[in-house]
């Protein structure tokens, strides 16, 4: 049998330009934090990539002072459209240094060079382009003739897409009329410092943005900073229910987006190779750090059989790698904390009964990386079938009929996602529905586009991103005394 | 891969091809006409978004270095270089075979190509001029390219092929039949060229462009299979769209699935449209990805093309010497 | 605002009159002097009102609560005006169950069909508004012209909200031109069972402008009524009651906040609070209890002036976005898409 090896296909590292010390971003000027120098690593090597000053809790005082000056003095008296065309620059911006930004993102987070070349910069760049025509228009929002901005916004984003969680937290806030304080993750701080250079030479204006680094504590500090009007969240569910508790009573107005069980239901008429294609992309993208992601797939009994063999068949395919290989698809677990947890979870899987398959695929002998796995026999009581594993796990259940299968959906604290799989147009409808998640996807996966508001039902979280109702996040909408003239556009 | 291989080993022979006896549950498939389409109609559907996106996807591998010459050099020896044109002249199939035989003069470690194709009554000039050099010569037949004749007339430019010379048959399918749903009138054609073939290799060309969805590409590629087709071929070339990565697509899992079925693996080929090596190769890579490795042989895997040849060499040229050539510097066909 | 014309006027049962020693009589509720009776039957009619027990709304039906408790109603001048049931935790638990069962046929309703109950609440309403207008006068010491501006305001929110039904799709809704060869809407849906903490003073509009919001998106309510005032709360379930107002859609209990708070704030199977009627520590509380199921928590930020036309913030609270995408396009080989 002719065997095809691909030869490697890396990018090239150098474009990255990656320094080897990086600073907070606070006031319009790069700083040093007195929260001591800290190391980030290339989950792929394990080697160290660059070294980044933290914020200490004076760091995070300094910064959110410098917003509210920022807010005082030149946001809130800038205009719609003076502050759009600063995010458009930015927008530009992210463009014109995209192939950078998309090394720096892989090399930082480990995810494939492939996806951050052609999914987060290039979404990331699209988040800052709408909303910068959003800035003028915030009349036609939906919420009233004049909304207003509420002033400093606390923002602590996740390690799965640093920068697309960057642009999707900073770029309706700042569109609103706010100002920022960011926080990004402690293992992924690169690729938002760039960012800071890019706002910089857009001439954002100083204190627009403020970026301070570290790690939980800082973050908590950030939220719970009584200089701070409006906190944003991504990140795990247990933190957010803490983040919820600690504001409660505070008056700061909080959105969180928080974890995912999602089911990707294929029904017996699905398009099945399509279909398994949008299985192994709802769990398999970003390493299944997502927390979107597709993690317990809901077969049709009839079909189950078939579905898995296609499917194990198309794992088997997918290369596993060097995240700087242009032909990987799946990159390094982003830590070994988190490697540590897929791997226990996985093992609990194999103790409550469920069988295990992994893919031949070989897996690089230095690095965090996981290959494909695959649970079969799964039911909903087992925790591979209710925890969030965050890693590139499948659990396979099955259902017979169509109401089983939105009751087994549903039956989860999470909200986040689904996927319907059939080709039956008004069973697409009605199972859209029947989900109680914030996003469906119907014979397709993971799609995200600014226009489209993002966000969880129940314990995934509540507020949007992206779309109109992402603007509320960030505006003064309680206009409980409207005026007979009309509210609503 | 590379010179050693025995690629052509099928290529050109004439080899005895037994099909074995469909199994239970595809042997009820072709009872009558309405099994047929019963079974036709229950293959799962295909959501052209979804495999659009795949072989986009899968357009974006990088192919480079030593597997960038080896997949060079496969394309080469799967080329069935083509001229059908009515204005062919005895001397123009003949400058054709001249290149099938020496596609670059000026390395003799090219491979060869996998055969000629060529009109039914051009079929004796190439035979002569390929004698002993192991290229297949193909030929189109069941008046090609509409179909739209009869019976005894397809049949009849069948025998002509093969009497001339021909060691492959590249038919088309009544795509009319197809569209009006009857079925078992295109398998009943399929399965009587199949017989005036015997053991010379049967291509069928579906014509993917007129039955223009991709749910249909994937019933005619099963029809096809069921009938006895050894390769499932998507174009005359003489319609756009022709062949495209999508289609193939469907046609690779096509094949895949008839052999999880049967067991027996049927070959595919693509034709007209692909100009560029860089084409040739993003169809390797759906081939090898999407059906296997098993397929990455020119029996298995063959390009429709005429002007491909030039560019492969081209591509071969410049991954040996380092740079960039010209048109200049490879023949014309 | 037009005056209405008064029907006339149902026997009352709100007060109880001096001389009259009314059956089953608690002891120690006082009777004071000569009360005034506003809408009493005279003269052929009995000169014993049947006094009305107050008792919960659950599940469409009025139990009492399940712990036997009651507690004295007075009036603006101190007099025994009733004695309100005194809802327990398990009160309120089943009340969270009767709204989640009516929640699914509630929110599968279609949005012309919400509207027309909610239409249907204010024709009752306007019914019996003399009624409410006594309640008033006599539990909150109203004037009677204030207290007839006032039921006329909430018969007219009612109608305001009837209105929003079928508008909320197209108001907060959207098509979403994604980059890319798929359809994508983005829709509202209600985002389930809402426990409404109804304001402690307004004990009329204050209520109705916080439970027709709720509702006429699809969601159910538990609502724990003014304590103080909670008579007009009992009634409107007597109006809900008559208006094809599904069973378990509103719950109305009546009783103490604080005690009932933490459980309904805490209650896995509550989607979301409105804390309109606590303010101070227990607001702070409750919110707290809420994070720990994610719940969506609204809190006015000022004390709402319930009197002018309602923004769009209360319907906005507690509707969730769900955005959908298909594929779209290549309709044939030739057209391909955006690839």
């Amino acid at each position: 049998m002719p065997v095809w090896e691909y030869a490697p296909a890396p990018e090239s590292a150098a474009i990255g330009r990656i320094k080897s010390r990086y600073q907070m971003f606070v006031g319009g000027r790069f700083v040093d934090g007195r929260g001591g120098d800290v190391p980030t690593i290339n989950p792929a090597t394990e080697e160290e990539l660059a070294t980044v000053s933290w914020a200490s809790t004076d760091d995070v005082d300094d910064a959110v002072r410098a917003a509210r000056a920022a807010y005082d003095t030149v946001w809130s008296k800038m205009s719609g459209l003076d502050r759009g065309k600063y995010l458009f620059r930015i927008a530009r911006g992210i463009a014109e240094r995209a192939r950078e930004l998309a090394v720096v993102e892989t090399m930082d987070n480990g995810k494939p060079i492939k996806e951050s070349r052609d999914a987060d910069v290039p979404t990331a760049a699209a988040h800052f382009f709408y909303h910068a025509g959003w800035a003028d228009k915030l009349a036609h929002a939906g919420f009233g003739p004049h909304p207003k901005s509420l002033g400093v916004a606390g923002q602590v984003i996740p390690w799965n897409f640093p920068l697309l969680m960057a642009a999707w937290k900073i770029a309706p806030a700042l569109a609103a009329g706010n100002t920022v304080v960011i926080k990004p993750a402690e293992s992924t701080p690169l690729s938002i410092l760039v960012l800071a250079e890019i706002m910089a030479d857009a001439g954002l204006p100083d204190g627009v943005v403020n970026i301070v680094t570290g790690a939980g504590d800082i973050g908590s500090y950030l939220v719970n900073h009584p200089g701070v009007d409006k906190v944003a969240f991504t990140g795990s569910t247990a933190v957010g229910k803490k983040i919820q508790t600690a504001l409660a009573g505070t008056g700061k107005k909080v959105t969180l987006e928080l974890g995912g069980k999602a089911a990707n239901i294929v029904f017996d008429d699905a398009p099945v190779d399509q279909a398994v294609e949008g299985i192994v992309n709802g769990v398999y993208f970003n390493q299944g750090h997502v927390c979107c992601a597709g993690t317990r797939l809901l077969v049709q009994e009839s079909v189950a059989d078939e579905v898995i063999g296609k499917l194990q068949d198309r794992i088997a395919t997918l290369r596993l790698g060097d995240p700087m290989d242009k032909n990987t698809d799946i990159g390094a677990i982003n830590s070994a904390q988190q490697l540590s947890k897929i791997t226990e979870l996985s093992a609990v899987g194999d103790e409550e009964g469920a069988q295990r398959w992994t893919s031949p695929c070989p897996v690089p002998d230095k690095g965090f990386f996981f290959p494909p796995t695959v649970f079969t026999n799964v039911s909903q009581s087992m925790r591979i079938a209710r925890e969030e594993i965050f890693g590139p796990v499948l659990s396979v259940l099955t259902f017979r009929t169509p109401d089983e299968a939105v009751a087994k959906a549903n039956n989860t604290p999470y909200g986040l996602s689904a996927g319907i799989w059939t080709e039956k147009g008004s069973r697409i409808l009605g199972m859209a529905a029947a989900m109680r998640a914030g996003v469906v996807w119907a014979n397709t996966f993971n799609r995200f586009d600014p226009t489209a508001a993002f966000g969880g039902y129940k314990e995934s979280g509540f507020g949007r991103e992206g779309g109109r109702s992402g603007l509320a996040a960030y505006l003064d909408t309680d206009d409980e005394t409207g005026s007979d003239e009309g509210t609503a556009a | 891969m590379g010179p050693d291989t025995p690629a052509l080993a099928h290529g050109g022979a004439v080899t005895t091809v037994q099909r074995p006896a469909l199994p239970a549950h595809l042997a009820g498939a072709v009872a009558d006409e309405a099994a047929l389409r019963r079974f036709l109609h229950g293959l799962p559907g295909v959501d052209p978004v979804g495999v659009e996106a795949r072989a986009a996807a899968l357009g974006t591998r990088s192919i480079k270095k030593q597997s960038k010459l080896d997949a060079l050099d496969l394309a080469i020896s799967m080329v069935d270089l083509t001229t059908l044109e009515g204005a062919d002249t005895p001397g123009k199939v003949r400058s054709l075979c001249a290149k099938a035989r020496r596609p670059d003069p000026d390395d003799l470690s090219t491979p060869q190509v996998a055969a000629v194709c060529v009109y039914p009554d051009r079929v004796a000039v190439a035979a002569e001029e390929l004698a002993g050099t192991g290229i297949g010569i193909a030929s189109v037949a069941t008046a090609f390219p509409s179909g739209r004749s009869s019976m005894a007339i397809k049949l009849a430019d069948t025998r002509l092929a093969i009497e001339s010379g021909a060691t492959e048959v590249d038919m088309v399918i009544d795509r009319g039949a197809f569209l009006a749903g009857e079925y078992g009138r295109v398998y009943d054609e399929i399965a009587a060229v199949k017989a005036e073939c015997g053991a010379i290799r049967l291509k069928v060309i579906l014509e993917t462009g007129e039955l223009a969805t991709y749910d249909n590409v994937r019933r005619a590629s099963w029809l096809a299979m069921l009938a006895g087709a050894d390769f499932i071929k998507t174009s005359t070339g003489k319609i756009s769209p022709a062949a495209t990565l999508p289609v193939i697509h469907v046609m690779l899992q096509a094949v895949r699935d008839w052999r999880a079925a049967t067991g027996q693996q049927i070959a595919v080929k693509p034709a007209g449209g692909i100009r560029t090596a860089k084409d040739a190769i993003r169809f390797l890579v759906a081939v090898h990805e999407v059906a296997g490795p098993e397929w990455l042989d020119p029996f298995y895997f063959r390009f429709g093309a005429s002007s491909l040849l030039s560019d492969l060499i081209m591509q071969r040229r410049k991954q040996l010497s380092g740079h960039y050539w010209g048109p200049d510097y490879v023949t014309v066909a | 605002m037009a005056p209405r014309t008064t029907s006339k006027p149902a026997p009352a049962a709100a007060t109880r009159a001096k001389a009259a020693p009314a059956k089953g009589t608690v002891a120690g509720s006082a009777t004071s002097g000569n009360d005034v009776t506003p809408g009493r039957a005279t003269s052929t009619a009995s000169p014993v009102p049947v006094l009305k027990t107050y008792k919960l709304f659950i599940g469409g039906k009025f139990p009492r609560s399940e712990s036997g408790r009651t507690y004295p109603v007075r009036g603006a001048s101190g007099q025994f005006l009733a004695n309100a049931a005194q809802a327990s935790r398990k009160d309120a638990r089943d009340a969270v169950v009767a709204a989640r069962k009516a929640f699914g046929p509630w929110s599968a309703a279609t949005a012309y069909n919400r509207g027309q109950v909610v239409y249907r609440i204010a024709e009752m309403l306007q019914g019996r508004c003399a009624e409410f207008v006594e309640l008033l006068v006599a539990g909150e010491g109203a004037k009677p012209k204030a207290a007839a501006a006032t039921v006329d305001a909430a018969i007219d929110r009612l109608v305001h909200y009837a209105g929003w039904t079928d508008k909320i799709a197209a108001v907060f809704g959207s098509s979403n031109p994604v980059a890319g060869p798929f359809f994508s809407f983005s829709t509202p849906e209600p985002t389930g069972v809402v426990a409404a903490f109804a304001p402690q003073q307004d004990s009329l509009l204050g209520l109705v402008s916080v439970i027709a919001p709720i509702v006429c998106s699809g969601n159910t309510a538990v609502v724990v009524a003014s304590q103080a005032f909670p008579l007009p709360a009992v009634t409107l379930s007597e109006v809900l009651a008559t208006s094809d107002v599904p069973g378990g859609v509103v719950n109305i209990l009546t009783g103490d906040a604080a005690e009932m708070g933490t459980h309904l704030a805490a209650h896995a199977d509550v989607n979301a609070l409105d804390l309109t009627g606590v303010d101070g520590d227990l607001r702070t509380a409750l919110a707290r209890d809420a994070a720990g199921t994610v719940k969506r928590v609204y809190v006015p930020k000022q004390q709402p002036d319930f009197t002018r036309t309602p923004g769009t913030a209360r319907l906005r609270a507690f509707l969730e976005t769900k955005t959908v995408w298909h594929p779209t396009g290549a309709v044939s080989l030739a057209g391909g898409s955006s690839y």
